[in-house]
């Protein structure tokens, strides 16, 4: 006798099952509350579109401190996310495949920068690696670095604001990846290096590649860390989230344009870089 | 700052969920010519000691007063006012803030000044990068960090580095006097523009060096009561309490100067 359940089982990726796809209506309990959540995402949005001074619009694209700013957050927050990924990776595969003790907490500590309120995470960064800091006094006397009020400082906020996106996202797929593969690869002699590179990484690609997309929206729009560790100067550190909160405090106007550039940029890269790597559907 | 939006937002809110009952509250004027009820004072970030100790005075000269303060950058605080945040009483850092407030309709009244208040060179403890006056801040490697010109520091600075005929670069420009004077406590800049009275607050931490060219760049900090005010006879009260004697003589004490 044949199984229609088995169908349904079917891996969600691929396309939906013709099953799936005839099993009646939506329920109401579901969809009610999720037009509503799309609404409340919208609305604000919505909101930002309404107050555009839509006839002075391409004059104020064209002051010159726009597109400074916007190019400043853009490489910023690549630059953070990179970061991330060298760093973050490596920690979501200790965090997945090796037992030592103390990692529940390890792994719980990672969140931290999560629940911290940015610019707390701003003044903790400053305590470390300012002139005064920890590491900072000693970068200045040995090598001359100083890292606040540069643009590596606002590298460096955005990355500790971002990091545990991505190495949440990784560690998921980690766990969710089938280890049987990895030893399989080890079983036929290869090392951890060469399983980690020849099949984990391949093996939890999509999962790295959506980290990569929070760590980045939230890279490029983070605000308080920023502010707080990297100050506020243009051209060096004053990303879009700055020069929108500083435009607020003399031109609502100036500032809804600024929000609304840096909403068009990110949709336009989070879209593109979706439908890419994580396979349109 | 976001800590002190947030902060506002839930005065706000409070203010907003209680408001129901304003009404009552604003006839409620018992015998003694004392006021009762919950006053909102929207303050600039520079009078955040000196109204927090006249706040506590004028509750306890009129007992069932409950005074709530947001301290911001005053142009924060002129946009939250004209965007319609409830709140009774406005205390600007510099007339231009509450002419925004005036010229949208929002006040009750015309604004008083009560204070004034003069930039100083704040340093560090111990003066690290050796600064004794105003053209030492365009010295080579030292850092400085002033307010945005959008703030009324960051315009007094402005106005008196032009008046000295000053250049200077900054590492960067704080989004109010409070964060200026922030980088200087923990020193990651060898000095900055804030006011007297910001050098007072930090007496600990941070030493103020007076320079000349600051007299002509002293702010006048206007104070009115807003016409939406839900508490009006207290929000009077206030403001009456912050141009007495007592009050004064707190802001006084705390550096400002009389008006």
């Amino acid at each position: 006798m044949p199984q229609p359940d088995k169908v349904a089982v079917a891996p969600a990726r691929s396309a939906p099952s013709p099953r799936s796809r005839r099993t009646g209506q939506v329920p109401v309990a579901l969809l009610l509350p999720a037009a509503i959540g799309l609404l409340f995402l919208l609305l604000p949005l919505a909101g930002l579109l309404i107050r555009t001074p839509w006839s002075t619009l391409p004059q104020r694209l064209t002051e010159p401190g726009v597109l400074t700013a916007l190019r400043l957050s853009v490489q910023a927050a690549t630059l953070a996310t990179l970061l991330c990924l060298v760093l973050g990776v490596p920690l979501a595969w200790l965090l997945a495949r090796v037992d030592f003790p103390g990692r529940r907490l390890v792994r719980a500590l990672v969140t931290v920068p999560l629940v911290l309120p940015p610019v707390v995470g701003g003044v903790a960064l400053l305590l470390v690696f300012g002139r005064r800091g920890i590491l900072g006094g000693w970068l200045d006397s040995t090598f001359g670095v100083t890292l606040p009020f540069t643009t590596a400082g606002v590298v460096l906020a955005e990355a500790f604001v971002a990091m545990p996106f991505l190495v949440i996202a990784v560690e998921g797929a980690l766990r969710g990846a089938d280890v049987r593969y990895e030893e399989a690869a080890a079983t036929l002699g290869a090392g951890r290096w060469t399983t980690f590179t020849h099949v984990t990484l391949p093996l939890v690609a999509p999962g790295i590649a959506a980290g990569a997309v929070l760590c980045w929206a939230r890279a490029l729009g983070e605000f308080g860390a920023t502010i707080t560790f990297a100050g506020n100067f243009p051209g060096r550190t004053q990303t879009m989230p700055l020069a929108v909160y500083l435009a607020l405090e003399t031109d609502l106007e100036a500032a809804i344009v600024l929000s609304l550039v840096l909403l068009t940029v990110s949709v336009v890269i989070l879209a593109s870089l979706r439908d890419r790597w994580l396979g349109s559907s | 700052m976001t800590t002190r939006r947030l902060a506002l937002f839930a005065a706000l809110l409070t203010v907003a969920l209680t408001g129901c009952g304003g009404g009552e509250t604003t006839d409620a004027r018992p015998p003694g010519g004392a006021v009762t009820g919950d006053v909102t004072v929207l303050a600039a970030a520079s009078l955040t000691e000196s109204f927090t100790r006249i706040g506590e005075d004028f509750e306890a000269a009129n007992p069932g007063v409950r005074v709530t303060f947001s301290f911001a950058g005053s142009s924060a605080l002129a946009n939250q006012i004209n965007q319609g945040a409830p709140a009774d009483v406005f205390a600007s850092a510099s007339p231009a803030n509450m002419t925004t407030v005036i010229d949208a309709g929002n006040g009750d009244g015309n604004p008083r000044v009560f204070v004034r208040n003069q930039l100083v060179i704040a340093v560090p403890d111990g003066n690290p990068g050796g600064v004794n006056g105003l053209a030492d801040l365009a010295q080579p490697g030292v850092k400085v960090a002033l307010c945005a010109e959008q703030v009324p520091c960051g315009a007094a600075a402005a106005r008196a580095l032009d008046a000295a005929g000053t250049k200077l670069t900054p590492v960067t420009l704080e989004q109010d006097v409070k964060a200026a004077l922030s980088k200087v406590r923990l020193g990651e800049v060898d000095t900055a523009l804030v006011y007297r009275s910001d050098v007072r607050a930090a007496d600990d931490d941070v030493d103020g060096i007076e320079f000349p060219e600051s007299a002509g760049a002293v702010n006048d900090y206007p104070i009115v009561v807003l016409r939406n005010a839900p508490n009006q006879p207290a929000a009077l009260a206030f403001v009456e309490h912050v141009l007495s004697g007592p009050g004064q003589a707190v802001l006084a004490a705390a550096g400002f100067q009389a008006p």
